[in-house]
């Protein structure tokens, strides 16, 4: 009963997202564009299937992987795990916190893989190329940048280096690899920074990153805790200019 | 026929989800060593995690990608730039200014600003900066879909505008106040939600394939990226009207 009055209230919240979307639609046919709509029957049971589906997506995700994600990441940031029990740190010292980047890379790679943003971006990517983008090839060179962007970002909050280092350097690598990237993957590049993180990485890294900068001596959740979604949408822009740069290579 | 179709579907989903599981295993069993808590419900959430999923790529094809090039062809055909401009500014903006993701880090945000002695610790300064930061994202992001609808139209090439916006944020980056910051990089991660993804991308590629001489692959992505960037800009520059 309780599961059900969650469930509603998510519906209820998804509904409210699509609303916009769906005024907007309606409005434009019926004052604009003055046509019918194509299909109208099949279009409205796909978009009440997006909605019913992205409910139940993400009433499962909070009845399972959220709460078990926060357990996970508080444990594996808790100093007592970290330096073992009773020992009282001043300075966080950065090699103590593998297990953490491991996990924060794995978690990075694992969500993006079931991110649907990504894998509607890369079904129109692979029909608009016909098919020489590979689906999956693209999810995983994402999900491998995401990865590395967030373990990257795990390290940045336990050392406490600026944020803006980080992301000036990897601006300048995006900068320096469009200049010899394949044109053709350049836009699609750009756009696997943005749709890395919605649904399903953005509650688990945050978590992760207020939770790490809460318990790693010296750092402020205030300042230290945000970046972590920076990192995961600045890498997969790097990763999938690199892939295509290394398939061009090994045409040649 | 149908059954085998949704199996088909549904073993899909499980493969999208395989790695998340395998990674909790892991920790769960080697790194922590202890038994998953609440076993029933973490796997009753994951069977709704995988219908859900399986849903959701269903009505995509069915609905969303379909109805998101419909418009961007009939927009076309009508041949009317400022309705076509109108759509793409009221899509971008919509869609940001309601989301979840936005509210919740406005209200951070707002928090931190207080800490920080940068605003007032009052009800009222606090809703008043949430309110301001969540307008200035769904601006933006109305106004990044608007710039790259121009650059489909006009086939611009998508680097220079990317590389150009990399560098208004490096330099507003260096005289922004410290506590804007990571904040305004996760705004732009947080502006494209799940639902807006595949129906700017659906937008973008009908776009470029009903104009003659773009191709959908160069000039009908990019959209999304600049959703991405043009909120970092707005949130550093709501930063330093605010404080200074």
């Amino acid at each position: 009963m309780e599961f059900l009055n969650d469930f509603l209230k998510i519906f209820l919240a998804t509904c409210r997202d699509v609303l916009p979307i769906a005024l907007l639609i309606a409005g434009f046919q019926a004052f604009v564009l003055r046509e019918p709509v194509p299909h109208l029957k099949r279009v409205l049971v796909g978009g009440v299937y997006v909605v019913v589906g992205l409910a139940l997506f993400l009433a499962g995700l909070e009845k399972a992987l959220f709460p078990l994600g926060n357990i996970m990441a508080a444990q594996l940031s808790d100093p007592a795990f970290i330096y073992g029990a009773g020992e009282i740190i001043i300075q966080a010292d950065w090699k103590a916190y593998g297990w953490i980047y491991l996990f924060a890379a794995m978690i990075g790679f694992a969500t993006t893989i079931a991110e649907p943003s990504l894998i509607a971006v890369a079904y129109k990517a692979s029909e608009v190329s016909a098919g020489t983008i590979n689906q999956w090839g693209l999810r995983i060179t994402v999900a491998v940048g995401v990865a590395f962007g967030i373990s990257l970002g795990t390290f940045r909050i336990v050392t406490g280096t600026p944020l803006y280092w980080y992301i000036s350097i990897g601006y300048l690598i995006v900068v320096i690899q469009t200049i010899f990237a394949p044109k053709s993957i350049i836009p699609l590049a750009y756009d696997s920074g943005g749709v890395t993180t919605s649904t399903v990485t953005v509650p688990l890294v945050a978590a992760l990153g207020l939770g790490l900068s809460a318990t790693v001596p010296g750092r402020n959740p205030a300042l230290d805790g945000f970046g972590l979604i920076a990192f995961a949408s600045l890498c997969p822009i790097i990763s999938v200019m690199g892939y295509a740069q290394l398939m061009q290579l090994k045409k040649k | 026929m149908i059954v085998k179709l949704i199996i088909s579907k549904l073993k899909t989903a499980i493969t999208d989800l395989a790695p998340i599981i395998l990674v909790i295993a892991f920790f769960q069993a080697i790194v922590l060593r202890q038994p998953l808590p609440h076993m029933g419900e973490v796997l009753f959430g994951g069977l709704l995690v995988v219908i859900g999923l399986t849903l959701f790529v269903q009505g995509l094809e069915m609905g969303l990608f379909p109805i998101g090039e419909e418009m961007a062809h009939a927009l076309a055909r009508k041949g009317s730039l400022s309705w076509l401009l109108i759509f793409a500014f009221a899509l971008g903006f919509s869609t940001t200014v309601a989301e979840p993701a936005l509210i919740a880090i406005a209200k951070e945000a707002a928090e931190i600003a207080a800490q920080g002695g940068l605003i007032e610790q009052s009800r009222k300064s606090l809703n008043q900066y949430g309110f301001g930061l969540r307008m200035t994202v769904a601006f933006s992001v109305g106004l990044a879909i608007l710039i790259g609808v121009i650059r489909i139209i006009r086939g611009w090439p998508i680097h220079y505008l990317i590389i150009g916006g990399y560098v208004i944020v490096m330099l507003m980056t260096i005289i922004a106040p410290e506590e804007i910051i990571g904040i305004a990089y996760d705004a732009g991660g947080v502006t494209t939600s799940t639902i807006t993804v595949p129906l700017v991308a659906a937008i973008g590629v009908g776009l470029s394939s009903s104009i003659r001489g773009r191709s959908p692959l160069l000039d009908g992505f990019g959209l999304i990226a600049f959703a991405s960037l043009m909120p970092i800009i707005f949130v550093l520059g709501y930063g330093l009207i605010i404080f200074r």
